[in-house]
């Protein structure tokens, strides 16, 4: 129990550091890596808590595929000068600066409420077979993703292609 | 057949895919012209059998929890009718070649998402049908690709996460509830479950959402940016279909098929709906830019919808949904006659227009109508609608937001005849000597929107037992 408490909690900093690494690093890149980083240790969490169909989905669409869209988004726009990118930085450090520091004092401030969260809930019966999941309880699900992705893949031919041409 | 809805918009996007583009190219405006037009007339018709007809063999394929009823129905059929004028509008706005040919393909997967919302039968499915129309719409609203139209999509993607958190998280409370997705299935376990005040937590955040992605006050702040910095056809979707689809249909599916209405969902309807109408309405007046005067009016009207809504009773869900409908056409209209305007004067500043209505009759006339429609002016379909959610509320004993709702119309009345006198009466500004009507893609829309508004409100007794009470 300890050890999984304490497992639970360095995933935990790992992915608010993976998290804020993401939104503050200068390089579009990396922040496209940050993403697939965050969205891996989310996955760890969650086999930790033993969803590890959610882990799987989260893995494989979060952290490699959407991870794909975005780097394919970012190779298509036009990078920034390295003064450019100083600037941002700058700007982005001035912005954020405070960000860590709110996520410490709110989460000592939640730890010294000792909130206790004690709903006996039902257990929902889930399903663990993932392809009765995909082919007999969620297809309309599945359909409807394939068009989100099909829409994510137009909105960044139709947004960044043509400004590349231009 | 249902499956069809979902799916033929699919294939549709696929043939156009195909390698033949420059032929894809030529029949991608009649080819999604017809397939919207087909949807109107299929959901407009309504034939029972229809909905029956197996695909057979494919049918084990497209098995899917959906399913149909009146209000299904009805935004089928505005799906399909704002659709089918937004394409024939995008013709004097989005250049011939790949450029319409991309725009047309987003609203064909927009065709396809709303199709999915009217069908679902499952909260999560509906989620996902849900984002598959915001994200056409954020890639919609910034089309023009210039700093206004990435500013207001920007806002619009912003609050569209945040809904998509609160609809989440509310998703995820109602699923640890329930053990089921299905609508049926939450709405038996929100009545049997003892978590009283765990529901209510997962219904308040998922109605949070749902009033952001509608644009409801105070949750408007994105609403006027997107409609205003979107290119005219855009904002013809937007306002006919989009938000009211991803909002206010969604909001009248899950309140009446899962939370039910219970005093605190019907009071905060209520509440919310009064604050809408109002607001909205007092904003209206303050603006020179017509887009974001009728932007600012949507959201008025959107109030009278959720008010509707709000009284808890059939007549007040029949009058909602009735409203609902002709929102989405003398708002189209309008939208459609704010794009002939901008086209042929090139402004969209009220105080540099006036006395367009004898340079442009058909817009005049059909704009005219519209207006007098929004205001709630008989014998005109957004009358009755109005007159129904009045009785409604009386009816209930909400007599209070009853007569605010009737000064809030007079209100209406009032920026509708101010926006006429300033656009269409009025001094002629001698810049627009030379303005003439706009073409027929621009003319037909108006003509058919109108017809529908005057039609529907000379026939109402007719249209009110085939459309809502059936």
């Amino acid at each position: 129990m300890q050890i999984n408490h304490t497992l639970n909690s360095i995933i935990l900093i790992a992915l608010v550091a993976s998290g804020l690494w993401t939104i503050m690093t200068r390089s579009l890149i990396r922040s496209a890596i940050g993403l697939a980083l965050t969205s891996a240790v989310l996955t760890m969490l969650m086999f930790s808590f033993d969803s590890w169909l959610a882990g799987v989905f989260e893995l494989s669409v979060c952290a490699g595929l959407i991870s794909v869209v975005f780097i394919s988004t970012i190779s298509l726009t036009q990078p920034l000068t390295k003064a450019e990118v100083i600037k941002h930085m700058k700007d982005r450090l001035e912005r954020f600066m405070y960000l860590p520091f709110l996520i410490i004092i709110v989460g000592v401030g939640l730890s010294l409420l000792k909130v206790n969260f004690n709903f006996q809930l039902p257990s929902p019966e889930i399903e663990t077979d993932a392809r009765k999941v995909l082919w007999n309880l969620r297809e309309l699900d599945l359909l409807a993703q394939v068009v989100i992705i099909m829409t994510g893949i137009f909105g960044v031919l139709i947004l960044f292609r043509e400004m590349r041409r231009k | 057949m249902l499956s069809f809805f979902i799916i033929l918009p699919l294939v549709a996007l696929i043939i156009l895919n195909l390698p033949f583009r420059a032929l894809m190219n030529r029949i991608v405006f009649v080819f999604a012209s017809m397939l919207a037009l087909l949807q109107t007339a299929i959901a407009s018709l309504a034939i029972a059998g229809i909905w029956d007809i197996r695909a057979i063999p494919v049918s084990p394929l497209l098995r899917f929890n959906i399913g149909v009823d009146n209000l299904s129905l009805l935004l089928l059929l505005c799906t399909g009718l704002v659709i089918f004028v937004t394409v024939l509008v995008s013709k004097s706005f989005i250049p011939q070649g790949e450029t319409r040919f991309n725009f047309i393909s987003m609203l064909i997967i927009a065709l396809c998402g709303a199709n999915g919302i009217a069908l679902a039968r499952d909260i999560f499915s509906l989620y996902v049908f849900i984002e598959v129309v915001s994200i056409s719409s954020f890639i919609l609203i910034a089309f023009n690709k210039d700093r206004d139209a990435f500013e207001g999509a920007f806002k619009y993607i912003i609050l569209s996460a945040i809904a998509t958190i609160f609809m989440l998280s509310g998703i995820g409370l109602l699923f640890l509830i329930s053990g089921n997705m299905s609508f049926e299935a939450i709405s038996v376990a929100m009545n049997t479950s003892r978590h009283a005040l765990l529901i209510l937590f997962a219904a308040g955040v998922f109605l949070c959402g749902l009033f952001i992605k509608g644009g409801l006050v105070p949750f408007h702040g994105w609403l006027a940016d997107a409609y205003t910095a979107a290119s005219a056809p855009v904002s013809v979707y937007l306002a006919g279909i989009a938000t009211k689809t991803l909002g206010i249909y969604t909001l009248i599916r899950i309140a009446v098929s899962v939370f039910g209405f219970d005093m605190p969902i019907s009071n905060v309807f209520l509440f919310i709906g009064i604050l809408s109408i109002v607001v909205g309405a007092i904003a209206t007046l303050t603006q020179t830019d017509f887009k974001r005067m009728l932007a600012y009016s949507s959201i008025s009207q959107i109030g009278y919808i959720v008010l509707g809504l709000g009284c808890a009773s059939p007549l007040g869900i029949a009058a909602a949904a009735f409203h609902f409908f002709n929102h989405a056409v003398f708002k189209s209209l309008l939208f459609v006659n704010s794009a002939a305007v901008e086209k042929q004067s090139g402004t969209r500043d009220m105080d540099k227009l006036g006395g367009l209505s004898q340079r442009m009759p058909v817009t005049g006339v059909t704009s005219v109508l519209a207006c007098l429609s929004a205001a709630g002016v008989p014998p005109l379909a957004g009358f009755w609608s109005k007159l129904l959610i009045i009785i409604a509320l009386w009816n209930t004993a909400h007599y209070n937001y009853a007569a605010i709702a009737v000064l809030a119309s007079l209100l209406t009345l009032a920026y509708m005849l101010l926006f006429q006198r300033k656009v269409f009466f009025g001094r002629e500004s001698g810049h627009l000597a030379s303005v003439k009507e706009g073409g027929w893609e621009l003319v037909v829309p108006a003509i058919i929107l109108a017809a529908i508004t005057v039609g529907v409100g000379v026939f109402f007794p007719f249209n009110l037992c085939r459309l809502i009470i059936r």
